[in-house]
């Protein structure tokens, strides 16, 4: 098997099962309790645990912290960074910090714009983008250098990943520019939710053409409806979304109090779906504020138990 | 060229509550060009302030004068034998017009009259759009002549990010996504390989993140 | 047709309406007017074209202008009227005479004859 870090992760994707990683989003406040219900909930469900960087540029608990105390309970975080609020002093040292804590993965993003949250008044910083970003954290795990040339004294031992929305226009450019994101050094990446498979299909088959299946781990991106309100909301409000009519049309023609029921249906049919579909290499379940579903989601789709590794 | 639109009215007249008489000072480069700040502006500013203060009961007496520029001594140095003559100055002009009078005559207070906005284009009659924002080191040659530093929300340098749809950007739906332009264009030179190269972490020195910055020309000094 | 119309109306004669422009209007509030409207052709059969839409938006911008300065925009008005229609030339200037005998007195002319009183 062979592994570059001592990410839990990478050992997973590396001995070939296919992956599962779910996501807890920090807390409002500094109750970090709350990010270890979360993980309570999943942890025997999930290789790995994505925790949000002020995700839709809300203010909350930092990714960071949360991903220390998850790391103290003994679980695998994956510490997910945005370029929006840091400069590359503080991406560099915050990758530092992580790498202090034995926290081995990363998820480099750019960030939601600052209009979308609770500080639109806000600066934004953009000094990389999740492109960099991406190189910063591989030039310092392989050159053990920081981007202003110095040595690092023990470099960073980061498993580099990246997102992907296949669905965001210009379609034709999405898969060169998930190349881009290789050739940067992504190891894995994690897509937008999915809901069209058919777009998703073509867009892994253009991935395939690239050859990309076998440079990158990819793990497809799935969150479950709770119910025919959300599903509209997914489609028309969330920038880069693509949810197909008629699954909108599917949770709205079930009676209210099964559409939770019918989400979760919807999303495991998905993931039995996409199981078939050559280069991907497991799954990104991303129930917001829906975390206790994750279990189900996962034994009923047949990807439970999870491998035990180390 | 510069962008600017007039303060809010309540502001201006804010700055000038106490005054009799004022110097106010139009410009007539770039905010003559977008109806912000040239002898027009003046005159209709003017005639809106005395009317604000007759209201009141007061009165208030207003020279206008619109210079050639604001941004170069020569033209300052126009109005040096009147301004001690008034309470205060309105400038009109750019905030490096403002600065520069504020620089020279030391004795006047000097107020904006005009919010700066962004260095940019007439796009249509009516319509500023932004085109740069001097980071010191163009990048238009590796975008096909598209920057994406002014005209992507987010400066990606190595864009579409996810929110891209429909050639729009992802905070309005009115805005173009730079990306979407660059990559059109690109496919309409027929360079979408060029889409492919990194564009590498940018040296921001040259910015506002390195200190107010300076050209010197030794070969124009006197 | 012996129409007439009220005598607080001065009538300024221009070529087009796209003469029109904000300090004129403007300046004629700041020296004593109470109200001020501009009379222009038929929207579509302005001769120079669009004389009169672009006094339209002057018109609209002027107003803003006199909100912010606590004159009332609605002391000015744009009407389009054609050539022929004596009535209707006669009818509005009937309704913003009435109009502006409703809203009183321009507070500047007030403020200037205070002020020569004093």
């Amino acid at each position: 098997m062979n592994t570059k870090t001592p990410s839990r992760l990478e050992k997973v994707l590396a001995a070939g099962h296919l992956a599962v990683t779910s996501e807890c989003g920090p807390p409002r406040g500094s109750n970090g309790d709350a990010i270890a219900k979360k993980a309570e909930m999943i942890k025997d469900y999930v290789d790995a645990i994505n925790v949000t960087d002020n995700q839709t540029s809300v203010t909350r608990l930092c990714s960071l912290a949360a991903c220390i105390r998850l790391k103290l309970m003994g679980l695998e975080p994956i510490l997910q960074m945005v370029t929006r609020d840091r400069n590359r002093i503080a991406l560099q040292s915050d990758i530092l910090g992580a790498a202090s804590f034995d926290i081995h993965n990363i998820l480099c993003l750019s960030g939601d714009h600052q209009q979308f949250g609770d500080n639109p008044q806000g600066q934004n910083v953009f000094d990389l983008d999740s492109v960099q970003l991406i190189q910063t954290a591989r030039y310092m795990r392989d050159e053990g250098k920081f981007l202003g040339g110095d040595d690092i004294d023990q470099p960073p031992e980061m498993f580099v990943g990246a997102a992907a929305n296949p669905f965001a226009d210009p379609f034709e450019i999405r898969v060169r520019r998930l190349a881009k994101k290789v050739v940067a050094g992504a190891e894995f990446i994690q897509t937008q939710c999915i809901y069209n498979l058919e777009k998703f299909e073509l867009w892994m088959k253009q991935a395939r053409d690239h050859g990309l299946h076998e440079k990158v781990y990819i793990l497809a991106g799935v969150t479950p409806f709770k119910s025919a309100g959300m599903a509209k909301y997914m489609k028309n409000r969330v920038p880069g979304m693509d949810v197909p009519d008629e699954v909108v049309q599917r949770m709205s023609g079930t009676p209210k109090e099964k559409q939770p029921e019918e989400g979760l249906s919807i999303c495991v049919e998905s993931i039995q779906r996409l199981k078939e579909v050559e280069g991907i290499r497991g799954f990104h379940i991303m129930a917001i504020e829906w975390e206790e579903k994750v279990p189900e989601i996962v034994e009923r789709s047949g990807l439970y138990p999870r491998p035990k590794i180390q | 060229m510069i962008v600017a639109e007039r303060k809010p009215f309540d502001e201006i007249t804010g700055f000038i509550k106490d005054c009799k008489r004022i110097l106010l000072v139009g410009c007539n480069e770039c905010v003559t060009v977008c109806y912000a700040g040239g002898k027009k502006e003046v005159g209709i500013l003017a005639s809106a302030l005395k009317m604000a203060f007759t209201k009141e009961g007061k009165q208030l007496e207003v020279k206008e004068v619109t210079l050639e520029r604001q941004c170069d001594h020569e033209y300052l140095e126009e109005i040096r034998s009147i301004i001690a003559e008034y309470d205060s100055v309105i400038s009109l002009a750019c905030g490096v017009g403002v600065q520069f009078m504020a620089e020279k005559y030391l004795g006047t207070p000097v107020f904006p009259g005009v919010n700066t906005l962004f260095m940019g284009v007439t796009e249509e009659r009516g319509v500023w759009t932004e085109r740069c924002q001097g980071c010191g080191q163009c990048i238009l040659g590796q975008t096909a002549g598209i920057c994406p530093i002014s005209r992507c929300a987010k400066r990606l340098l190595n864009g579409p990010c996810g929110g891209s749809t429909k050639g729009k950007c992802e905070i309005d739906k009115d805005l173009d996504c730079a990306w979407q332009l660059i990559i059109d264009r690109l496919k309409e030179l027929g360079r979408l390989d060029d889409y492919d190269e990194l564009i590498p972490i940018k040296d921001w020195s040259t910015e506002r993140a390195g200190g107010p910055r300076k050209l010197v020309r030794e070969d124009l000094q006197p | 047709m012996r129409l007439t119309y009220p005598d607080s109306i001065r009538i300024i004669r221009l070529p087009c309406t796209g003469k029109v422009d904000v300090i004129h209007m403007m300046e004629a509030f700041r020296k004593g007017a109470d109200g001020v409207y501009v009379v222009g052709c038929l929207e579509g059969e302005c001769h120079f074209l669009t004389g009169n839409l672009r006094a339209k938006k002057r018109v609209e911008y002027t107003k803003k202008l006199l909100d912010d300065i606590g004159i009332v925009g609605e002391r000015l008005e744009m009407y389009n009227i054609a050539a022929s229609d004596g009535p209707r030339f006669a009818e509005v200037a009937k309704e913003m005479h009435e109009r502006i005998k409703a809203l009183g007195p321009n507070p500047v002319r007030g403020a200037i004859q205070n002020r020569r009183t004093a």
